[in-house]
């Protein structure tokens, strides 16, 4: 099996090859960044100043609505599971994924899916405007009619992600080379196969629930609606019940890559490999019976309220234990500051300042107080910004050489590194404040008090975007050509991807490699 | 790029923020709680207790963070390569490990439970002296002070040219309605809690009571405010185009006001209802429809009866609005049979307003029917 | 853990770029046709997925006939129906949960009951029961509700009944059809096969004739709020994998009668399709205790 890629662009329609639909899953999640992004821009310019200056309120609804959808289904997800196909085979010392063709169709429904979801905004009424939520009955009764094609969107990206992450479990389990135990795996394998099960768990339950939005839209059921016997409540349980274990699926295999990063720039091993691996467990465990802590103000009795404020405060011990494990790792480690580990250096700060806020909203009484203001924003902010976004940058940067074959641009790496950290900060910071002085979040205008610090939050995200120019200046540069790298391209990093040349060849393990 | 040169970017980046914010603030109405950069203490023992459980989760979550970044700045200081630091080789220790998920179990245990005790507290809405249902409506809010005639709406009353910039915005900009709920003070009041359209919540930071309006559904919460004052909050689940437009004002007052104020209110509403049998001209129905029609109609039908393309329908020209009077009516009083976003105005304003604003649609934005329909009409086909 | 010394990485397909096609086209068309427009796109899409699956297995069994699959790679195959299966269980388990959240909460608040009671204020008159044949609305507004609950129910002891006992008994006829074919005798395997798939086709029948009479005899329809609202959607949903899995076994039936395929150590397609068959079944006997005996 000693070929290359096919030429032409059929190489990409038609390709079984992991490193291929890795690549397309990547450049599709950054294309999606960039435009979920470009609707934060819009959010920010309108909240600039108090008063409508640039939308009106129905489209601010939209943007909101299709900015979160488009980052959290189109930029994060397909950006782990690009990561996954390239990192997960070469990692376990597999030729590719486990079912090469079902891994084509995966990816191809997701650009068809989005395409579908975007062109809403052009349709008479407008786009779904009712929060990426879409609590139940403003998307249902009340709802512009482009909220079928957002259902059928939602179900063939479901589709989609079933299929990937089927793809994922089947290759974990059955594809690593001979010698690669369970707990030999690098922990980016461990933490990409919970999040395979969180996935293959919770997306059918997303399904079911835009069925039944589908079904009392057009068919006359009653899910929803107290008039028949239903129950608006009953929409949030079953999408919280998938929306919280979709928030660890954005941060588990983050935690991976951070955990593959900060080892080889401390030069010293990953402390604790198998309490991180039980600790990934655990959250996930935990994920399935929290969800209720984003509806502590639906007026649940006292006893769903203590458990769900309870199993939610639990997760801060696991996820602790990977944060003082990463700690451990760099503490009397023999550091450099290379881009990757920049970026995973910030992302531990980061997202346990982001774990801290959502401590605090997880305290039922305060989170009365904090619930649907920028506090909640400011929160999911930090642990998807500098979480979620910042360990796919660090991965991003730390794998390119191996795929490419050449280095990146240090320095302009470096200052990719620092326009992004401060611009932010710089947006999301702010936001704690408002958040706690009382603003609600999802509003296109608001009182005077707030002025200032919105000002500031959008200016940073403008600092923040423009940076990301860089990157992709920086990504495009590479892989055009630049410095070779060396096969193993760090000093001493741990894994078996670095024994392969760079770039890795097109087939990387024809034959398994056999791991001590 | 050089490091010099960075740093000055980075620095310009940081400042550029505060020179921004520095300029707004010269220009910006005074008075408004401005820089405010945490929870209110509120007016009530609930907001107060709810305010120091929030301090407290917050320094322990401080301390915490100044344990690990500091650990973690002293070896990113320390144990760089540069520096000479040769790397250790360690990677497990069971009690650390050991430790470091027990101790942090025992902090949230010590945070659990002062917050289960004020969760006891906010769910105990029994012996309450005073009921008011509170209905929330795409976009305002109704208050029904329950065992008395007294029943009202609350809608917004910043007008749409601060809103679009072509007048100085007022100190309480968006957090201004033109009948703000009346309360007594020292009193436990309970709150029940509904909705008719979607779901919206009653939140007044103040008072630290935020509890969804579920279609369908009542939920209660309630509240004891132990000084008097304006309170303001907003709703605070995503309820729609205004969403962000539907406020929430609190007086609260001694209770001997409270009760004139009830008393006063309870006679105006008599008065309108005398007014259902007094026949009209078309001038003044028209001038009491245009008033009706800013404060109930135009979030949807806009200004000038134009409607939304695709969402909301337009009054200029309307089919309905120009043809039969019974079926405007019924368009009106009973709402849209297929879209509920139209809702049934009948329950909402009295006979006067109602045949005021269909008098004014139907003659307004050039619709020209110049026909009246008297408050009486209307009663009597409601009561068909 | 792999011990094999090569996994067949298929070439390059057209196959997946046009199922992407295919489904996209189903889902857009759906939209449109829902929406009122014209239902072409989505028969086309419909049409066009059917094809695209044909060709697919047709590949995979082709690859297999020529032994291109390894053992390890049959092994991604059962993963990949394993837990395949196991997300269709979680798309179950929402309805099921739903009907479970409503039965324990929603309408003893509606009714009066529990910490959310003073719900009951908007709904005057209405009382928990199930099934539920009065809506709150029609408590409230009496006739001229729109959503009305319905004049009767299903009686779990006749047709349903008769449908358990089909159901089941197909999942043991599946079962020694499995038996013989690993024993090699095709004539039983046929033979039992048949019989399986006679079965699933009785039970659609009935099926079929209950909802004929829900519909119009009992006023049991998808919009007689919530009752029928859960019962169409469960045994709906249901009776659509049934439908799925029915033609998946008749699929493996005309392949072995006409084709001869499947080995007596070499039959993963044909036991794919009985775990799907079994799942159904399980997915029934949860239907029949929590709908029908539970609901009556
Ligand atoms: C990557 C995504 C991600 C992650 C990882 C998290 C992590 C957490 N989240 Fe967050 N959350 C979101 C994404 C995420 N969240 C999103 C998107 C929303 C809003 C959805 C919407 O409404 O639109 C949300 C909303 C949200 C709410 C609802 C708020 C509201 O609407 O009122 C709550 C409430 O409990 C919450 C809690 C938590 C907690 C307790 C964690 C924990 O996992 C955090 C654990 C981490 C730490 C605590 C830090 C490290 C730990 C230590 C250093 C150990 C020692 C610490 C102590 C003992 C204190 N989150
Ligand atoms: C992973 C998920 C993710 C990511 C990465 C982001 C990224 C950003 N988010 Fe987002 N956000 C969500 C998930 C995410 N968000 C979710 C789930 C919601 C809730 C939605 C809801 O309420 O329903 C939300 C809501 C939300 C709000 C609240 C809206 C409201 O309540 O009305 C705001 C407001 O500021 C905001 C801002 C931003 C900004 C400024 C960024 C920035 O980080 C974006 C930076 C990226 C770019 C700017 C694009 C790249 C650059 C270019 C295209 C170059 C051109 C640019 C320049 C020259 C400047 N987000
Ligand atoms: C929350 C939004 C909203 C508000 C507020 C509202 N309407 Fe409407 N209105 C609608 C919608 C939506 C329709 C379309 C109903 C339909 O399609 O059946 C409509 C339709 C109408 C029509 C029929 C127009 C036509 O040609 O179809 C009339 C007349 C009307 N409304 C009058 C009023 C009056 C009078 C008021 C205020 C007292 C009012 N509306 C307030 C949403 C609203
Ligand atoms: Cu009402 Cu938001
Ligand atoms: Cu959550």
């Amino acid at each position: 099996m000693a070929h290359g890629p096919k030429p032409g662009f059929t190489r990409w329609l038609y390709t079984t090859n992991h490193k291929d639909i890795g690549s397309m899953y990547l450049w599709f999640s950054f294309a999606m960044f960039l435009l979920g992004g470009c609707m934060a821009l819009v959010i920010r310019a309108e909240l600039f100043q108090p008063g409508l200056q640039i939308v009106q309120p129905g489209f601010f609804n939209q943007m909101t609505t299709m900015h979160g959808l488009i980052m959290v289904f189109g930029a994060v997800m397909p950006a782990f599971v690009g990561l996954a196909n390239w990192m997960v085979p070469m990692m376990i010392g597999a030729p590719d994924m486990a079912l090469p063709r079902m891994n084509n169709w995966s990816f191809w429904i997701l650009p068809f899916a989005f395409a579908m979801l975007v062109s809403t905004l052009f349709m008479e009424g407008g786009a779904p405007d009712f929060g990426w939520t879409f609590y139940a009955p403003l998307s249902t009764e009340y709802a512009p009619p482009s909220v079928t094609f957002f259902i059928f969107a939602v179900h063939i990206m479901g589709a989609s992600s079933i299929m990937g992450a089927i793809n994922i479990v089947a290759t974990i389990l059955n594809m690593r080379a001979p010698g690669m135990t369970l707990m030999k795996m690098p922990l980016f394998v461990w933490t990409w196969l919970i999040t395979a099960y969180l996935l293959i768990a919770v997306m059918p339950v997303l399904a079911g629930v835009v069925t039944m939005m589908l079904m009392d839209i057009h068919f006359g059921t009653s899910f929803f609606s107290a008039a028949g016997g239903g129950d608006p409540v009953l929409f949030q349980h079953v999408f919280w019940f998938f929306g919280h274990p979709e928030v660890y699926i954005m941060i588990l295999p983050a935690f991976g890559i951070v955990s593959a990063i900060i080892p080889t720039f401390a030069r010293k091993p990953l402390f604790g490999y198998s309490s991180m691996v039980y600790a990934t467990a655990s959250i996930a465990f935990l994920s399935f019976i929290v969800w209720a802590h984003h509806m502590f103000t639906v007026g649940m009795p006292i006893a769903g309220e203590l458990f769900f404020m309870y199993a939610t405060m639990l997760i801060a011990v696991p996820t602790g234990v990977k944060v003082f494990n990463w700690v451990t790792t760099m503490f009397r480690g023999s550091m450099t500051f290379e881009t990757p580990m920049l970026f995973s250096i910030a992302f531990v700060i980061l997202f346990t300042i982001g774990g801290f806020s959502g401590l605090m909203l997880a305290i039922a009484p305060a989170d009365f107080q904090y619930h649907d203001t920028y506090f909640v924003v400011a929160h999911f902010h930090y642990v998807l910004v500098p979480g979620a976004i910042f360990s796919i940058t660090a991965g991003v940067y730390y794998w390119l050489p191996k795929w490419t074959g050449n280095m990146y641009n240090e320095s302009m790496g470096k200052v990719h590194f620092w326009l992004a950290f401060v611009g932010l900060n710089v947006t999301f910071f702010p936001m704690h404040f408002v958040g706690l002085a009382g603003m609600p979040r999802r509003i296109p205008d608001y009182a005077l008090q707030f002025a200032d610090f919105n000002q500031i939050a959008s200016v940073g995200a403008f600092l923040f975007g423009a940076a990301q120019i860089l990157f992709l200046f920086n990504v495009i540069r590479t892989v055009r050509g630049g410095k070779k790298a060396t096969d193993e391209v760090w000093e001493n990093p741990e894994g078996l991807e670095w024994s392969v040349p760079s770039p890795a060849p097109y087939h990387t393990f024809s034959t398994p490699p056999v791991v001590r | 790029m050089g490091i010099k040169r960075l740093f000055a970017f980075l620095t310009l980046a940081t400042i550029a923020p505060g020179i921004f914010a520095q300029q707004t603030a010269q220009d910006a109405e005074e008075e408004v709680a401005r820089w405010g950069v945490n929870m209110t203490q509120g007016v009530t023992e609930v907001s107060r207790t709810t305010y120091d459980l929030h301090m407290l989760i917050f320094w322990i979550c401080v301390a915490i963070g100044v344990v690990v970044f500091g650990v973690m700045f002293y070896s990113m200081w320390r144990h760089r390569k540069s520096k000479g630091y040769q790397a250790a080789q360690f990677h497990e220790s069971t009690l650390v490990e050991l430790a470091w998920t027990i101790v942090p179990t025992l902090i949230l245990i010590g945070m659990a439970i002062p917050a289960t005790k004020t969760l006891y507290d906010i769910y105990d809405t029994k012996e309450a002296d005073l009921d008011i249902m509170i209905t929330g409506y795409q976009w305002k809010w109704k208050y029904d002070y329950m065992g008395s005639d007294v029943s009202f709406f609350s809608n917004l009353s910043t007008p749409q040219s601060q809103i679009n910039n072509q007048q100085p915005k007022a100190a309480n900009y968006l957090l201004e309605v033109d009948e703000p709920l009346v309360v007594p003070i020292n009193k436990k009041i309970r709150f029940l809690i509904t909705a008719n359209d979607v779901i919206h919540a009653w939140w007044v930071p103040d008072l630290a009571v935020k509890k969804d309006a579920i279609p369908g559904f009542v939920n209660e919460s309630w509240t004891r405010i132990e000084e008097p004052g304006i309170y303001r909050g907003q709703c605070a689940e995503l309820c729609g185009k205004d969403h962000g437009f539907m406020p929430i004002v609190v007086k609260a007052v001694p209770e001997d006001e409270y009760h004139s104020w009830l008393n006063d209110r309870a006679a105006a509403a008599a008065r309108i209802k005398e007014l259902t049998n007094k026949t009209f001209t078309f001038d003044e129905l028209y001038a009491r429809g245009e008033e009706i029609y800013k404060s109930a109609c135009v979030a949807c039908h806009q200004a000038k009866g134009e409607g939304i393309p695709g969402t909301f329908p337009a009054i200029a020209g309307s089919k309905i609005a120009t043809g039969p009077m019974d079926a405007h009516m019924s368009m009106v009083v009973d709402g849209s049979p297929s879209n509920p976003a139209m809702q049934a105005f009948g329950a909402q304003l009295s006979e006067v307003d109602l045949a005021a604003v269909i008098t004014y649609q139907r003659s307004a934005f050039g619709n020209n029917m110049g026909d009246t329909v008297q408050p009486i009409d209307v009663l009597n086909f409601k009561n068909k | 853990m792999a011990t094999e010394s090569s996994y067949y990485v298929p070439e390059q397909s057209r196959l997946p770029i046009f199922a992407t096609i295919g489904i996209f086209l189903m889902a857009f068309g759906a939209a449109t046709w829902i929406n009122g427009g014209s239902s072409y796109i989505f028969f086309a899409g419909s049409l066009a997925m059917a094809t695209v699956l044909w060709f697919w297995f047709a590949a995979v069994i082709k690859e297999n006939m020529q032994g291109l699959n390894s053992d390890q790679l049959k092994r991604s195959y059962v993963w990949g129906m394993g837990w395949f299966i196991f997300s269709e269980v979680m798309f179950f388990a929402a309805f099921f949960g739903a009907l479970y959240y409503i039965r324990t909460f929603t309408l003893p608040w509606l009714g009066g009951e529990g910490d959310r009671g003073s719900s009951n204020m908007l709904w005057e008159g209405f009382q928990n029961t199930w099934p539920l044949m009065v809506t709150p609305e029609q408590a409230v507004s009496g006739d001229a509700a729109k959503v009305v609950g319905p004049k009767g129910i299903i009686d779990p002891w006749h047709l349903p009944l008769i449908n358990t006992v089909l159901l089941l008994a197909s999942s043991v006829t599946v079962h020694i059809a499995h038996v013989y074919l690993k024993k090699g005798n095709r004539k039983g395997f046929n033979g039992w096969l048949t019989a399986t798939v006679a079965l699933g086709g009785a039970f659609l029948f009935f099926q079929i004739e209950e909802y004929l009479e829900a519909y119009q005899h009992l006023g049991l329809t998808l919009e007689s709020g919530i009752y029928g609202t859960t019962f169409f959607m469960l045994t709906g949903f249901h009776g659509a994998h049934v439908t799925l899995g029915t033609i998946m076994l008749l699929i493996m039936l005309l392949r072995s009668v006409i084709a001869n395929h499947f080995k007596p150590d070499d039959h993963f397609g044909f036991e794919a399709a009985t775990w799907y068959w079994h799942f159904v079944d399980v997915v029934w006997v949860g239907l029949f205790i929590f709908v029908y005996v539970l609901g009556a």
